[in-house]
C-alpha cells in the first residue's frame, strides 16, 4: 500500500466538535470511501488550532490549504473538488477581516505569521489519540535522555537554567520548586499536574490537554523523576470530559507502550498517575486547596509555610505545576535551557498561551513569545476591535487581575511588567473591551465571581468581597456616594493584605485597578449618575427628541406601554413606567430616541 | 505492541514513525522544499496523473528525497500534454514538465531535482499568477 498522499485534519477540540467537525470529519471520511479514496487520504482529528472564531477549522496537506466555518454538508465539496481534483473550495477559505482578501494558507495569516507554538506545538498537528503519532514528533525522548543520560540534578538543572516560571500565573520558577520537592527526604512524593482551569474565559489548559495529552504524562514523569516521585496526580475539572478521556486514552498507550507505569524504557523507573475529579470550585486551583480537596476534604486553603514541597498531599513533599508548565518541559529538555532563553524576554522567557475573547475580531487561543505588546496580540493577531469600535481596555489575569488601558497598549508581556502596569498574567485569559463596556459594570462582573467562589474560611474574602460587590452594584444602580468610592479603595487595600489565599487577595484588583484607569467612569456614575458606556441599566434614559414624526412605531413596540402620543405627532417617554429595556431605541428609523 | 526497552529502541521507533507525520512537517514548511505539483483535472486524471503521482512518491523516495512537497492541482491549461507537473525548486521559478509517465519521472528526478539540469519537454508559462 503506498503512503496517504494527503491528510485532512478537522479540529476535534471542544469549541469546534460542538459545532458539528465530529460529523464533518465522518462525512469527509464517508466521501472518500464512496470515491475509493480511502488508502490516499488520511482524515484525522487533531486538537484545537486556537482559531475558534472560525471553527470548524479543517486544515489540508501538504498543500497547508486552511479552512474555516466547515459544515458537514460542506464535506461532499470538498471531497470532489479539492480532495480528487486539487481544486481549493474557494468560498470555505479565510477571508481576511480587514483587506477581505482570501487567504488559502495559514502561514499567511496575521492570526498565526507572529505566534511561537512551544506549549501547543502539538495542538491542530497531532492525533491526540494516538501515541505513535506523538512519538514520530520526538514524544517522549526527553523522557528517555532524562532517564538513561542525566542525574536528577542535572534535570532539575536544566528547568533552572531555562527559567521557566509557573504558567498558572505565580510566574514562580518551576526549577526552584522541584529544587525544592527534592530536597525534602519522604518514602513517598508526588508529582501533581494542576488541570483546574477556572479563570473565566480562559481554556489553554483544557486544550493543551485535549490536543496533545501525552506532553503532559511525559513532563509529569521527568518531573517524578527529578523530585524523586512514583506517583503522579492530574487534578482536572469534571466538566471537561473530553479533555479527562483523551488523556485516559494516553495514558493507556503510553502503558503499553512502556512510557508509563513499571521499568520505565528499562531504566528501572517507576512511575504512574492517577486521575482525581475536581468540581469545578474555583478556589481548588489554589495549589493548597487542590491537595486538601484531592484528599477528600473541603477544598480550602491552608497556610504556607509549610509548603507543599515540605507538607502536600497527605502530608508528603508534593509538587505542584500547571498544564502548560508541563507542556514546555519536554521541550525544554530536547532542545536546552538555552534555546529556551532566547525565546521571550530575560526574566520570564519563553512563550505565553493566550485565550482572547471579548470585543476582538480573531477569538481563540494564540501562543506568542514573552515581551510581545499588547498591541501587537489585540491589532496584529487579534485583528482589532470587532465592528470597527474603539479599544477601551483589556482584562488580564481574570478574577485577579485588572483593566489596562489604551496607555498600556505598548507594554510588552511577561510576569513582571504586567504586575507594574497593575494588572497580572493569570492564567493567561486576556479579556478585550470596548466602548460600549461600563467598566464598572465589569468588575462588578468580577466580584460577583469571587463572592460566588470564595471558601468563605478566612473573613477578609468572605464577609469584604461581598461588601465589596454591594457597594459596586449601589453604583451602578445610581446610588453610590463620594465615601463609597473611598470605602472601596481602603477595603479592598485591606483584603489584599489580610486575606489568606491567593484568591482573597487578588480578589480587589479589577476594582482597584479600574479606579485607578478609570476613575473619571466611577465619577460620573456616583456625581452625574450616568453610564457613559450606556451599560448600567439603572442609569439609562430614552428620550423621544423633535426627530420624530409620530409613527407611533415606537408606542406599538413598547411592552409596558410606557410610550404615549398622537399619530403625525412627537411622543413622549413616561420615565416611571419606561423599564429601559431599549426596544423603542432599536425600532425607531429617525434617530428620535436618545440614549443617555 | 512490544514495550519500548531502551533510549534507543525509542529513537529507532521514532524513525519508522516518522513517515506518519512527514507530509505534514513538510506542509508546514521545511528548508530547501521542492514543491512538485501535479495537474489532477478531469484531463489529468484520465491520462493517468494518480499513477504519476503515485510513481513520484516511491521514486523520491528510493532516491532519498525527503525534501518533496508533493501536492495535487488543479487544471494547468495544459491539456493537450497531460499529465502535467510543475516543479519548484528553492529560489527558482516553477517549470511545468508535459506528457510525465513512469521514466519521466525518473528523469525528471535524477535530471533536473537532483542536478538542475533541463530536460526536453518543459511548457512554457505563458502567463503570471497574480
Amino acid at each position: 500500500m503506498a503512503d496517504y498522499k494527503m491528510h485532512v485534519l478537522v479540529c476535534g477540540g471542544t469549541g469546534c466538535l460542538s459545532s458539528g467537525s465530529g460529523e464533518l470529519a465522518e462525512n469527509i471520511i464517508k466521501g472518500l470511501k464512496e470515491n475509493g479514496m480511502e488508502e490516499e487520504v488520511q482524515v484525522l482529528k487533531t486538537g484545537c488550532f486556537g482559531f475558534c472564531e472560525k471553527g470548524p477549522i479543517v486544515k489540508i496537506l501538504p498543500d497547508n490549504t486552511f479552512y474555516v466555518q466547515v459544515k458537514p454538508e460542506d464535506a461532499k465539496e470538498l471531497v470532489a473538488e479539492h480532495l480528487i481534483k486539487g481544486r481549493k473550495v474557494e468560498r470555505l477559505l479565510y477571508q481576511d477581516p480587514t483587506t477581505k482578501k482570501t487567504i488559502t494558507d495559514s502561514k499567511h495569516m496575521d492570526f498565526y505569521k507572529t505566534q511561537v507554538r512551544i506549549a501547543l506545538r502539538n495542538c491542530g498537528f497531532v492525533d491526540p489519540e494516538k501515541i505513535e503519532e506523538y512519538i514520530a514528533r520526538d514524544g517522549y525522548q526527553a523522557l528517555g535522555t532524562c532517564l538513561s543520560e542525566l542525574s536528577q540534578d542535572e534535570v532539575i538543572k536544566i528547568i533552572k537554567d531555562s527559567g521557566l516560571r509557573g504558567r498558572g500565573g505565580g510566574g514562580f520558577p518551576t526549577g526552584l520548586k522541584w529544587q525544592f520537592a527534592k530536597a525534602n527526604e519522604a518514602d513517598q512524593k508526588y508529582v501533581v499536574c494542576n488541570a483546574d482551569e477556572g479563570d473565566p474565559g480562559a481554556f489553554m489548559d483544557r486544550s493543551i490537554l485535549e490536543g496533545d495529552p501525552n506532553s503532559i504524562i511525559e513532563a509529569m514523569a521527568i518531573c517524578g523523576y527529578a523530585i524523586g516521585a512514583t506517583k503522579g496526580l492530574v487534578y482536572i475539572r469534571a466538566e471537561y470530559p473530553l479533555a479527562i478521556s483523551r488523556l485516559r486514552t494516553a495514558m493507556g498507550q503510553a502503558k503499553e507502550f512502556g512510557l508509563l507505569g513499571t521499568d520505565i524504557l528499562g531504566t528501572g523507573f517507576d512511575f504512574d498517575i492517577e486521575i482525581k475529579y475536581g468540581a469545578g470550585a474555583f478556589v481548588c486551583g489554589e495549589e493548597t486547596a487542590l491537595i486538601r480537596s484531592m484528599e477528600g476534604e473541603r477544598g480550602e486553603p491552608t497556610t504556607k509555610p509549610p509548603f507543599p514541597a515540605e507538607s502536600g498531599y497527605w502530608n508528603k513533599p508534593t509538587n505542584v505545576n500547571n498544564v502548560e508548565t508541563f507542556a514546555n518541559i519536554p521541550v525544554i529538555i530536547n532542545k536546552g535551557s538555552e534555546w529556551f532563553r532566547s525565546i521571550g524576554t530575560e526574566k520570564s522567557p519563553g512563550t505565553k498561551v493566550f485565550a482572547l475573547a471579548g470585543a476582538i475580531n480573531n477569538v481563540g487561543l494564540i501562543e506568542v513569545p514573552m515581551g510581545t505588546t499588547l498591541r501587537e496580540v489585540i491589532y496584529d493577531i487579534g485583528g482589532g476591535i470587532r465592528n470597527g469600535k474603539k479599544f477601551k481596555a483589556v482584562q488580564t489575569g481574570g478574577p485577579s487581575g485588572g483593566c489596562l488601558t489604551e496607555a498600556h497598549l505598548d507594554t510588552k508581556i511577561d510576569f513582571d511588567n504586567l504586575i507594574a502596569a497593575g494588572s497580572m498574567m493569570g492564567s493567561g485569559g486576556m479579556i478585550v473591551m470596548d466602548e460600549d463596556n461600563c467598566m464598572v459594570a465589569v468588575s462588578k462582573f468580577y466580584l460577583e465571581f469571587t463572592v460566588e467562589e470564595s471558601c468563605g474560611k478566612c473573613t477578609p474574602c468572605r464577609i469584604g468581597t461581598k461588601r465589596l460587590y454591594e457597594i459596586l452594584d449601589k453604583i451602578t444602580k445610581g446610588k453610590g456616594t463620594m465615601e463609597d468610592l473611598d470605602k472601596l479603595r481602603s477595603l479592598g487595600d485591606v483584603i489584599k493584605d489580610t486575606a489568606l489565599c491567593g484568591l482573597g487577595q487578588t480578589a480587589p484588583n479589577p476594582i482597584l485597578s479600574t479606579l485607578n484607569n478609570f476613575y473619571d467612569e466611577y465619577l460620573a456614575h456616583v456625581v452625574d449618575k450616568r453610564c457613559p458606556a450606556g451599560e448600567c441599566e439603572d442609569l439609562i434614559k430614552y428620550e423621544i427628541n423633535d426627530n420624530c414624526i409620530g409613527c407611533t412605531a415606537c408606542a406599538r413596540v413598547c411592552p409596558v406601554a410606557a410610550i404615549t402620543g398622537t399619530v403625525k405627532k412627537q411622543h413622549v417617554i413616561d420615565q416611571d413606567a419606561c423599564i429601559k429595556c431599549g426596544a423603542c431605541y432599536d425600532v425607531c428609523k429617525f434617530k428620535a430616541i436618545d440614549k443617555k | 505492541m512490544a514495550k519500548v526497552k531502551s533510549l534507543a529502541d525509542l529513537k529507532k521507533l521514532k524513525e519508522n514513525l516518522q513517515s506518519k507525520v512527514d507530509i505534514r512537517e513538510k506542509g508546514e514548511g521545511v528548508e530547501g522544499a521542492i514543491y512538485v505539483k501535479i495537474a489532477m483535472a478531469t484531463c489529468g486524471i484520465a491520462s493517468g496523473a494518480k499513477e504519476t503521482m503515485n510513481v513520484f512518491i516511491e521514486e523520491s523516495k528510493k532516491a532519498g528525497l525527503n525534501n518533496l512537497v508533493i501536492t495535487q492541482t488543479g487544471c494547468m491549461g495544459a491539456c493537450h500534454s497531460e499529465p502535467t507537473v510543475e516543479v519548484t525548486l528553492p529560489g527558482k521559478e516553477p517549470l511545468i514538465f508535459g506528457d510525465v509517465h513512469k521514466e519521466r519521472v525518473i528523469e525528471i528526478i535524477e535530471k533536473y531535482i537532483k542536478n538542475g539540469e533541463l530536460i526536453e519537454g518543459i511548457i512554457p508559462i505563458n502567463y503570471k499568477t497574480v
